[in-house]
């Protein structure tokens, strides 16, 4: 038995469990409310997942083109996911991400200046305007050391290689959490009045994945266990641009920004081939010949986009079509050509990370030669289902935000919208968590039994004496994910997916960690698989109930949106015999934001 | 025939260790990254080491291979002679803690230690403005991912220990950072000779020569801010008007 009191304790208001840029700005906004507040992390502070957003962070600033405004930046958001998206979420998304650009220059971050001086914006996937507030194409790395770099001086503690097993709770209440010490393996109890989860997505599940190996849906997984609603996880975007050569670097991620500088898209026949894939919903708005795309380039303000840069749904399954349809690159992706598009030395200027990634990883020149591209699995825009205006979840106590929390992007995520949504939502959660902390008036008790229980469940692959190993089993698992939940989807095949994730379940009572627990990648390992596959079934679970396709959602036997489906968002839930999956009517949404939603753009510029 | 390659990899804590060999069938572009991974899949699921985006962007996975530090996601094995023995070990300036993962917590101390940006006030329409070129400046040092590998090599930190007397060249272009910045009001001269140590660097260019993103550490840098200290501090002159007009 564990003997609970000799564990070491931490007493705090509020625990932020994630250090990417929402958990951060989460921490930073608790502490400022003047609770007490820890921020824990798996990895080294700033290594977070973060440091690969490449793009820019979109925020209708309008320092680039004078007509975006708010309303602009909702109507995209909204169109992009499908109108899927919680309304109220995304009002307050479009309305808030400037004024969070304006504070990450003022706490450090230096982006890229317009002629004027002002912060510029780059183009980007299904925004109407140059929308992106950048640094080059490493804007993710400038936001997570902006936001580390302030909150290393406030009043927080900021515990780093410390994994998060199990939330607490009493009553219905959370009241806290269980860890270890990646160094130690030692376990530590964090006793919390609020936790916020800010742990990102869970595309480790599947083989070929833009995510770190800490996309494992630690969050998801704690959260639904301790009973909170997950929403929307069929909605899994896969990025159009992943490498797909050599192998070692397969599903690493290309940014967007290639489009938007006006890279282009080629099948194996040197045809531009986006032009046969725009949707009737965006025909208005995109352009419909070569000339009219590179006019809209050189900046005339009346020609329309190009099609490469709509929304990323679509170029994915636009490039799954040509390969499968065996007009692919050598290696089964297609070619991304930046190089007969602009001189050297801009793209050097422009995608200097890119530039770098390819030279070294696979031994190719941007600048001269075509790149091979190819879906990658990229970003869970369904997650925890939260309050909008808290960010708390149905478990009073626990809070989400970041790629954990659902509700924002809907069906499709707008590449840049993440970078906006971290500090946005991040913020509203640790102010959320800080009010909440704030009216209880003492942390709830912690149960030893819980604490125990936790913690047998984790040492019992250390203590077996032989079992299987847990990196071929994360590799049967991404073998199922990658066959029967990839971008296409059909009812007999997610079948085949849950029929085997359940019997995948039981080989996790087998598994076999070797070694002792200091600082022990293959227990680490064993540890995330309960999470990835429980995340995993919710996803198919999700998938198979939606009986059309939207968004990042596509289902062979269910080829179109169906009007009758974007009434509805998918929860999932534990119930007395498992997951319980069902479809929640929307409700109407707010008449003033659907007017906005369904306007003209003339309607709205420059409002 | 699968082309297999011979690994020397260090494995121990912080009580003592020993170089360990592999053998490693390869697979067409492979990084030194993929070799330790695939060891811990088949052979030492125990094996430590740090990673996360395998893109050259997190620098969590520094070590040393073949004695120079380097970032194991961003060396490819095709750039070793094919017979070529491989060793890696942790990096060498900081305490072990397990194979190849090493306790870098004291260069997270010394960021601690340097005071944030303090901005001056915004123009009257909520907006800063400052120039590209100014920027530019900066940016390059913003480009740094933290893998520590100039911390690493720096022969005043490795060779001679003096981590009490100097921040290390990271720090010194996070200093720079902050000192050229068109915004930032604060004077950190007088900190950077006493606190930071600037006069403990010597220039011998070793932390450029590794810096994975190709950052001028030395002559972007560390000598402009070396350069304003001695203009501050050691300008005869500027000494002697400071000393009548205080």
């Amino acid at each position: 038995m564990v003997d609970v009191s000799e564990i070491q304790t931490l007493e705090y208001d509020v625990v932020v469990v994630g250090a990417g840029g929402a958990g951060l700005r989460a921490a930073i906004e608790a502490s400022k409310q003047g609770v007490k507040t820890a921020l824990i992390c798996k990895s080294l502070l700033g290594k977070a997942h973060t440091v690969m957003a490449e793009g820019g962070m979109a925020a209708a600033l309008g320092n680039v083109d004078s007509r975006d405004n708010w309303k602009i930046h909702f109507r995209d958001t909204m169109r992009g996911g499908k109108f899927l998206n919680q309304w109220r979420m995304a009002e307050i998304h479009a309305k808030e991400s400037p004024d969070r650009v304006r504070e990450l220059e003022e706490w450090g971050a230096v982006f890229d200046r317009t002629k004027d001086g002002l912060i510029s914006q780059r183009n980007f996937g299904g925004h109407r305007y140059p929308r992106l507030a950048h640094v080059g194409d490493r804007t993710g790395l400038e936001l997570i050391r902006s936001l580390q770099d302030y909150a290393i001086h406030q009043p927080m503690d900021i515990h780093m290689e410390c994994t998060a097993l199990s939330i607490t709770k009493d009553g219905e209440r959370v009241s806290g959490l269980v860890g270890y010490w990646r160094e130690t393996g030692r376990f530590v109890m964090f006793r919390a009045k609020a936790v916020i989860f800010a742990t990102g997505g869970a595309g480790k599940a599947w083989p070929i994945t833009s995510n770190s190996w800490e996309y494992t849906g630690d969050g998801l997984a704690m959260g639904y266990e301790a009973g909170a609603e997950l929403m929307d996880l069929e909605f899994v975007q896969f990025h159009p641009t992943g490498m797909v050569w050599p192998p070692s670097v397969k599903g690493t991620l290309v940014t967007e920004g290639v489009r938007g500088d006006g890279g282009i898209l080629l099948n194996n026949r040197g045809e531009r081939f986006m032009f046969q894939y725009i949707p009737p919903k965006f025909a208005s708005e995109t352009a419909d010949t070569e000339a009219e795309a590179n006019r809209w380039l050189q900046g005339d303000k009346e020609a329309r986009r190009p099609p490469e840069l709509l929304t990323r749904d679509v170029v994915a399954k636009a490039i799954n079509k040509e390969v499968k349809e065996g007009r692919g690159s050598p290696h089964g992706g297609v070619f991304l050509d930046i190089a007969s598009r602009l001189p050297a030395d801009v793209i050097k200027r422009k995608l200097p990370s890119m530039y770098h990634q390819f030279k070294e990883l696979a031994e190719l020149d941007i600048t001269k030669d075509p790149m091979e591209v190819g879906p990658t699995t990229h970003y869970f825009m369904g997650g925890l289902r939260v309050n909008w205006e808290t960010q708390e979840t149905h478990v009073p106590g626990l809070f989400a935000c970041g790629e954990c929390a659902a509700g924002l992007h809907g069906a499709n995520r707008l590449g840049g919208n993440s970078l906006s949504d971290l500090v946005v939502f991040g913020r509203l959660a640790g102010l959320g968590a800080a009010n909440y902390a704030k009216q209880q008036a003492k942390i709830p008790a912690l149960s030893a039994e819980q604490v125990e229980s936790v913690i047998q469940q984790a040492t019992a692959c250390l203590k077996r004496e032989s079992g299987k190993s847990p990196y071929l089993v994360h590799e049967e698992l991404q073998k199922i994910m990658g066959q029967y939940v990839g971008i296409v989807r059909t009812e007999a095949e997610l079948q085949k997916a849950i029929a085997e994730l359940q019997q995948l379940e039981e080989s996790l009572k087998l598994l076999k960690a070797p070694g002792a627990s200091q600082y022990n990648p293959g227990w680490n390992q064993a540890i995330s698989l309960p999470s990835m596959v429980t995340v995993s079934e919710a996803v198919a679970r999700a998938a198979l109930m939606r009986q059309e396709s939207r968004g990042g959602h596509t289902r062979i036997d269910y080829p179109d949106e169906s009007p009758e489906w974007v009434k509805y968002n998918i929860i999932i839930k534990k119930g007395e015999r498992g997951m319980e999956v069902r479809k929640e009517a929307r409700g109407e949404p707010p008449v003033e934001l659907a007017k906005i939603a369904y306007a003209s753009l003339e309607e709205l510029e420059g409002k | 025939m699968a082309d297999k390659r011979k690994f020397k990899i260090w494995r121990g804590d912080k009580t003592g260790g020993s170089f360990v060999d592999y053998e490693v069938t390869m697979d067409p572009g492979m990084v030194v990254l993929d070799v330790v991974h695939k060891v811990q899949a088949t052979e030492a699921g125990d094996l430590a080491c740090r990673w996360n985006c395998k893109a050259g962007k997190c620098g969590s996975c520094s070590m040393e291979i073949n004695g120079k530090p380097r970032l194991a996601c961003m060396t490819r094995m095709n750039s070793f002679k094919p017979d070529e023995e491989i060793t890696i070990q942790p990096l060498k300036t900081f305490p072990i803690l397990r194979d190849l993962v090493c306790d870098v917590s004291w260069n997270y101390r010394q960021n601690k230690r340097i005071s944030p940006l303090n901005p001056k006030p915004r123009d009257p329409d909520g907006n800063y403005r400052m120039k590209q070129a100014d920027v530019d400046r900066i940016q390059e040092f913003r480009k740094c991912i933290e893998c520590f590998l100039c911390q690493d090599v720096c022969h005043v930190l490795r060779d001679r220990n003096e981590k009490d007397h100097f921040v290390g060249p990271r720090f010194m272009i996070r200093l720079a950072g902050l000192e050229m910045h068109p915004l930032d009001q604060a004077d950190r001269i007088p900190q950077i000779r006493k606190e930071f140590g600037s006069g403990y660097c010597n220039i011998t260019k070793c932390c450029t020569e590794v810096c994975p993103e190709h950052i001028s550490i030395t002559d972007n840098g560390i000598i402009p801010i070396k350069e304003r200290v001695v203009d501050r501090y050691y300008d005869p002159i500027a000494w002697l008007i400071r000393k009548i007009f205080g």
